[in-house]
């Protein structure tokens, strides 16, 4: 276990990063999920034919070929940037359609008469969904939310896999490929700098559910 | 389509005003797939070179291309295969202890899926081709590929195997006991079948998961779809085609899967309604996951 306490910097490093990535991609995942959920239950049919494909293809498609279109199709558009930014948008992309999901079977768990009352009351649309329904579903989906946001900081590896540099995975990969250290202490470490980020988050999860369920 | 609660049957004004909205929407959208069209086309993108081998097969390159991508997705869905497979069998009998087996074994499994559930896919599976060799465990490329996914898989089919089982009717269980039954009878002959009748939807919900993990073959070097794409790519420098087409392909595997899943469901929420009444209404797990 030398290993790990003599790249400790490193490891910290990794942590960092990987932490970065997830913030980033975690808010605009949240933001992108929830203006889906907000089309795919809208009355316009257009609008749910964008969230109703949008959650189609990034859902059922492999996050590293998305990653990939991200990395050498943007540059084809004219968009460049780093893999950085490349990583944390495709993992943004992807993930916000698991949050569309998730935001949207939330809205369907309100009772009908929460939105009646709201209509009844005057509410349009936007008004009835964004201050009655919205709010409610918003709590209802606290553990699958959470669940898809856990998942996404796992799934954050798959994008250092793909290139980014300084992550917690590609600290691994440098440091057992590139140095020649031996595999299981190197990794052994990477393991635990992932555990230390998902398992508080669930516990964190699970209190956090209980503070703001929908009494039904 | 069903109504929503959400807003009025509308009005003819209302109508008016979708109507409008609604052409404004796609006359936006489809001005951004225009610009995204004329850029690409700018940039060469839709020459006979970069598309033939992909979709004409009268071009010389078609046959030898599509060779490397069917062999591909053949080893892809083979690893996909036997990770289920292997999943399953490991899932329902780490559930199997998780239920019947005394306190500190089952503290001991519990340990392990809560490991096995925080460490990423992609890191079982590296940490399976990097750590097995120096352990003198030199396997094909393949199984790295399938213990890496069935480490993660198989705790996660536990826990839906698990919530199945709980799922179920006490009098189910009780009334085997009571034409005397074994545990381990009850177990495999009344709770199990209809634990993974009740779960089926969401174990074929995690071959979707699974279907995609694969891909991950990618960073140990695996033959796998995305690997064999890279080296069309190598050979043809068309990214964006070659990735496109092995999107749509996932896509249309996996979506269909999904719909399996929906149907799946549908059928057995008919049935069920007829036979037993659920004790109480379970929510799948892992189905709803970002993974």
């Amino acid at each position: 276990m030398r290993v790990i306490t003599d790249n400790l910097p490193l490891y910290l490093n990794g942590l960092a990063t990987t932490l970065r990535i997830c913030l980033y991609s975690g808010l605009l995942a949240l933001v992108l999920g929830t203006i889906m959920a907000a089309f795919r239950v809208s009355p316009l049919a257009p609008l749910r034919a964008v969230g109703t494909s949008w959650v189609n293809v990034f859902r059922n498609c492999p996050l590293l070929v998305v990653l990939f279109f991200m990395a050498f199709g943007l540059p084809e558009l004219g968009i460049n940037g780093s893999y950085f930014v490349f990583g944390t948008l495709g993992l943004a992309l992807y993930t916000s359609a698991f949050v569309c999901e998730a935001i949207r079977s939330g809205i369907n768990a309100v009772p009908p008469g929460q939105a009646e009352a709201a209509r009844a009351i005057g509410l349009g649309f936007g008004q009835s969904l964004s201050l009655i329904v919205l709010p409610q579903a918003v709590r209802s989906v606290i553990p699958p939310l959470g669940s898809v946001l856990i998942a996404m900081i796992k799934n954050s590896a798959i994008a250092g896999a793909f290139g980014i540099g300084g992550d917690l995975f590609s600290v691994g990969e440098n440091l057992t490929s590139a140095q020649g250290e031996a595999a299981l202490p190197v990794l052994t470490g990477v393991v635990l700098g992932y555990l230390i980020i998902t398992i508080p988050a669930g516990l964190l999860l699970g209190i956090l559910e209980r503070k703001v369920a929908v009494a039904r | 389509m069903t109504t929503s609660v959400l807003y009025e049957s509308p009005g003819p004004r209302a109508k008016r005003r979708a109507l409008f909205t609604s052409i404004a929407v796609s006359a936006v959208l489809i001005g951004v797939a225009v610009w995204a069209v004329l850029r690409l086309a700018a940039a060469g993108q839709f020459t006979v070179d970069k598309w033939g081998p992909l979709i004409d097969p009268t071009n010389a390159t078609f046959g030898p291309v599509w060779n490397l991508l069917a062999q591909g997705l053949v080893n892809t869905l083979q690893a996909a295969a036997l990770s289920i497979a292997l999943s399953l069998v490991i899932g329902t009998a780490l559930a199997l202890t998780r239920i019947t087996s005394a306190a500190w074994y089952r503290w001991a499994v519990v340990g392990v899926v809560e490991l096995l559930r925080g460490v990423p896919v992609v890191m079982t599976i590296f940490f399976a081709a990097r750590v097995l060799p120096d352990y003198g465990l030199d396997l094909p490329l393949l199984w790295y590929l399938v213990i890496g996914l069935t480490a993660y898989n198989s705790v996660i089919i536990a826990e839906i195997v698990r919530a199945g089982v709980l799922s179920l009717p006490k009098g189910q269980s009780e009334a085997a006991y009571a034409i005397g039954m074994r545990r381990s009878q009850v177990l495999l002959t009344v709770l199990l079948p209809q634990a993974f009748r009740a779960m089926l939807p969401a174990l074929i919900s995690q071959l979707v998961v699974v279907l995609k993990d694969t891909s991950l073959g990618y960073v140990i070097s695996y033959p796998e779809f995305v690997q064999q794409g890279k080296y069309v790519i190598q050979n043809l420098d068309n990214p964006i085609q070659v990735y496109f087409v092995i999107a749509l392909v996932f896509i249309a595997i996996n979506h269909s899967l999904s719909r399996l899943a929906v149907f799946t469901e549908r059928r057995l929420g008919r049935g069920r309604r007829t036979t037993t009444t659920p004790a109480k209404k379970q929510e799948p797990v892992g189905a709803a996951t970002g993974n």
